[in-house]
């Protein structure tokens, strides 16, 4: 669906969203917007299904144009389905040329002669009774979703904006009924309404986080103005800071202090943040910070997704400083990466960058609501106390008890400098190496079980990605195998520490290998080749965002010259 | 050390074994003397303070004391101790600082850390150079400094920590000289007292880089009147002094930040039913 700012575009297609939720299907929306506070074109990119579904599909079976102002902006991005169906008001004149191929079949909604002769009617309410028929939706269903949304604005809103869906849908009765769902399947359990950014939010409390410090950026901002009203709920609070310089120190104060941490933020933000990670890693504090990855370098794209951060999450900062980068591979994942890197930050005694990306931190998705996980972030804490108490104390798995403030007998010092095993500061050549050793072993040695890939399927072919851009590879790597290849589908979860044993398992008996990432410069492909054995045959499909990656592309090149 | 002991009440009992790397006759010996002996007379275990600092001389300071301390980076040493006070209100937090540390990477926290007004301690180690990295000019060097950075001196006027400390919103405005360590200690003392943040800046000269400092103890005076609560009067006084008017010179009034307590309100399902449609 799409429309001009403030033609509220974004508001019909949750709401679509939301009665097709209810109702039992699986589905997602993605929003596509310029970067205009107000104004501006903006899309509504959804997604129905009967089966659970993580990406857009290639192609759109259905647009609705509440008008077309600026719609051309989205020429790439729209794609409509051969002989694909489009709604769109005749006094809104022509779709523009990109958007309606040879064979669109056109349905007239008459939307500004209708909100003329009815002024409380709101074109996008009519818009959305149509697409509701044309799906079909239950009536009631959207009338309730309605009611939801309009209950606050008074009754009178919400018997107008009923009574335009209603017409909205009447208008359709010329459609033959294809587009119209399959029923859903019987839902277990309660239906959920949720997006990657809040996902990430509920996996940080999950796994125990309860405090957090914000500064605002674009596309990671909900993930903290998710948090900054629950956190208070569990005993936890958030506090804005004046800069990411400031809110990735005030999670390292406060994990000093005994309290689970994380900061979220985008690009930029990380970029400020890498000299903090570095004294995190030094000085062994548990943080998480989660990075919501938008178009580089610079500004960017901030309201576009990319997948090209991963050069700084990995290699960033300076000296050597093992740590943990944990990718998030759907909306839902986005809780559990979330709260899988708290629990292993806790742990491990180490920071912990989340990469998510815009593509999964703004999708809402409709699902079963997430399992719950056994993973609560507990520290091996120190109590009993040698004279004198060796905080960076060398030896077993090097997780070293920590000292929390106020307990007595455990005083020391935590330093970015180079430290003995008390924390004293020293630049003997044998201390630092014992130190480098200490921390890159406790997170090597670590056992970190099946969570760290994604691992399907059987052949000698295999797609190798991560992050977002695994549940698109899964469906291109379905469609492959329906037509007879076999095909495996490999998605670390876990991108450091790199495994090497693990990896290799995964790759056995792999000849061709296809590398897909949402980057200009192969980043990912770099990163594979620099840690992992790869088969000879390995190629690489990347491009740069924001343009999204389909199933079908995946497809293609993995049944290129590939026979089945 | 254990829970019952009796609480230690000698400033030595707030010293590390840890030797100082300063050079012989710094400043910043006799503060860390003041902020022990004025540990010692508010007679808080060791283990309930934690002493924050950035980089530079000044901020190798926690090491040399016996209370729980982090030495972070370079500036930013202020929000990293406003996240543990906001979840430790039961710690005292002590923040320590020099002139580059504080004023010039770290200058925008410390706006910010007057705004906030958390309840910390802010000592800032003042010697008008960076020292450790062996004399370069910072935000209150003097404009004619002759340095191998800035030969002929920087051309640029320093700024006043203090006007802008009040101008912040900073509760508690004081300046001390680490050549009197007994001062100091008093100053400390009330500082950490006073709800809120309490700004302290020390005068403590660096005797490598610059000797000149020597002659401070001749200029310092104390200030010939009681600290004010009115922003206007401290304004007007701090900003025609001499810059050697030692003393607690503002003492407001504002309620410390601090977000509600940690009770847990709400089990966590309650919150996930935000999600259920």
């Amino acid at each position: 669906m799409v429309g001009s700012g403030g033609a509220g575009v974004l508001t019909t297609g949750a709401m679509l969203l939301q009665a097709a939720c209810a109702a039992g299907w699986n589905g997602l929306l993605t929003r596509s917007v310029g970067p205009q506070i107000r104004g501006g074109e903006a899309a509504a990119l959804l997604r129905l299904a009967t089966h659970p579904v993580e990406c857009l599909a290639d192609h759109v079976d259905l647009l609705v144009g509440i008008d077309w102002v600026s719609a051309q902006r989205f020429e790439s991005e729209i794609e409509l389905a051969p002989g694909g169906l489009i709604v769109s008001d005749p006094g809104a004149g022509p779709p523009p040329p990109a958007l309606s191929p040879s064979g669109a079949r056109f349905i007239e909604l008459r939307l500004s002669e209708m909100t003329k002769a009815n002024p409380a009617w709101r074109a996008n309410m009519i818009a959305l009774g149509a697409a509701a028929q044309l799906l079909g939706l239950d009536e009631r269903d959207l009338a309730g979703v309605i009611r939801l949304h309009f209950e606050a604005k008074g009754a009178d809103v919400v018997a107008a904006s009923v009574a335009a869906a209603q017409a909205g849908g009447r208008a359709m009765t010329e459609a033959t009924g294809e587009l119209r769902l399959a029923r859903p399947a019987q839902a277990n359990g309660k239906r959920w309404l949720i997006t990657g950014n809040e996902a990430t939010g509920l996996g940080a409390l999950r796994g125990g986080v309860r405090f957090a410090a914000a500064y605002p950026i674009t596309p990671a901002s909900e993930i903290l103005e998710w948090l900054a009203p629950n956190l208070p709920e569990v005993g936890g609070s958030l506090v804005q800071a004046e800069d990411e310089l400031a809110s990735i120190n005030m999670i390292i104060g406060a994990s000093y202090g005994g309290v689970p941490a994380l900061t979220a933020t985008s690009g930029p933000g990380l970029s400020l943040m890498v000299e903090a990670l570095g004294l995190a890693t030094a000085a062994e504090i548990p943080i998480v910070v989660v990075d919501v990855m938008r178009g580089g370098p610079s500004t960017g794209i901030p309201t576009k997704s990319e997948q090209s951060d991963l050069n700084i999450a990995v290699y960033g900062m300076h000296g050597d400083a093992p740590h943990l980068v944990i990718a998030p591979q759907s909306v839902t994942d986005c809780l559990l990466a979330t709260q899988w890197a708290t629990f292993l930050a806790e742990t491990l005694q180490t920071p912990a960058i989340v990469l998510s990306d815009q593509s999964l931190g703004q999708t809402q998705a409709a699902v079963s609501r997430p399992a719950d996980l056994a993973f609560i972030g507990e520290r091996l804490r120190a109590t009993d106390f040698a004279t004198p108490y060796l905080r960076y104390a060398l030896g077993g798995s090097g997780v070293s008890p920590m000292a929390i403030p106020g307990t007595a007998g455990g005083q020391y010092t935590a330093d970015g400098l180079t430290h003995t095993e008390r924390g004293i500061p020293t630049s003997s050549a044998r201390e630092h190496r014992a130190q480098l050793d200490k921390r890159r072993e406790k997170i090597e040695r670590y056992a970190y079980g099946a969570l760290w890939a994604t691992l399907e399927g059987e052949g000698d072919a295999a797609v190798i990605t991560w992050g977002s851009l695994t549940g698109v590879a899964r469906e291109a790597v379905a469609r492959a195998r329906a037509d007879g290849h076999r095909v495996r589908l490999i998605a670390p979860r876990l991108l450091l520490p790199t495994r090497a044993d693990e990896m290799a398992a995964a790759l056995d008996g792999v000849k061709r290998l296809l590398v897909v990432e949402q980057t200009h410069s192969a980043q990912f492909h770099r990163f594979l080749r620099a840690h992992y054995t790869l088969p000879q045959e390995t190629s690489v499909f990347h491009r740069p965002g924001p343009l999204p990656i389909r199933p079908g592309e995946i497809y293609r090149q993995l049944t290129a010259g590939a026979s089945p | 050390m254990n829970a019952t002991a009796p609480l230690a009440c000698k400033p030595g009992d707030y010293k590390s074994q840890i030797k100082p790397i300063w050079c012989p006759g710094c400043g910043d010996y006799h503060v860390l003397m003041a902020l022990t002996r004025a540990l010692a007379a508010l007679g808080l275990p060791p283990e309930r303070i934690a002493v924050i600092s950035g980089i530079g001389c000044s901020s190798r300071i926690p090491a040399y004391t016996n209370c729980y301390g982090f030495h972070g980076v370079h500036g930013r040493s202020l929000p990293l101790a406003a996240g543990l006070k906001i979840v430790r209100p039961d710690l005292t937090v002590i923040v320590a600082s020099g002139d580059g540390d504080g004023y010039s990477i770290g200058g925008n926290h410390f706006l910010h850390a007057c705004r906030r007004n958390v309840d910390l301690t802010y000592l800032v180690m003042d010697n008008h150079i960076y020292g450790m990295t062996k004399g370069q000019p910072s935000p209150t060097t003097e404009p004619d400094f002759d340095t191998a950075l800035t030969p002929g001196g920087t051309g640029v006027r320093p700024f006043n920590p203090l006007v802008i400390a009040l101008a912040s919103g900073a509760n508690f405005v004081a300046r001390a000289y680490a050549g009197n360590p007994r001062e100091t200690a008093d100053i400390i003392v009330s500082a950490v007292r006073h709800p809120g943040f309490s700004f302290v800046e020390i005068l403590s000269p660096c005797v490598t880089y610059r000797p000149d400092q020597r002659a401070w103890k001749e200029r310092v005076h104390t200030a010939p009147v009681e600290a004010t609560d009115d922003a206007a009067r401290a304004a007007r006084r701090l900003m025609t002094d001499d810059g050697f008017n030692l003393g607690v010179l503002f003492r407001g009034d504002r309620h410390p930040f601090q977000p509600a307590a940690a009770v847990a309100r709400a089990d966590r399902a309650d919150l996930e039913k935000g999600f259920e449609i």
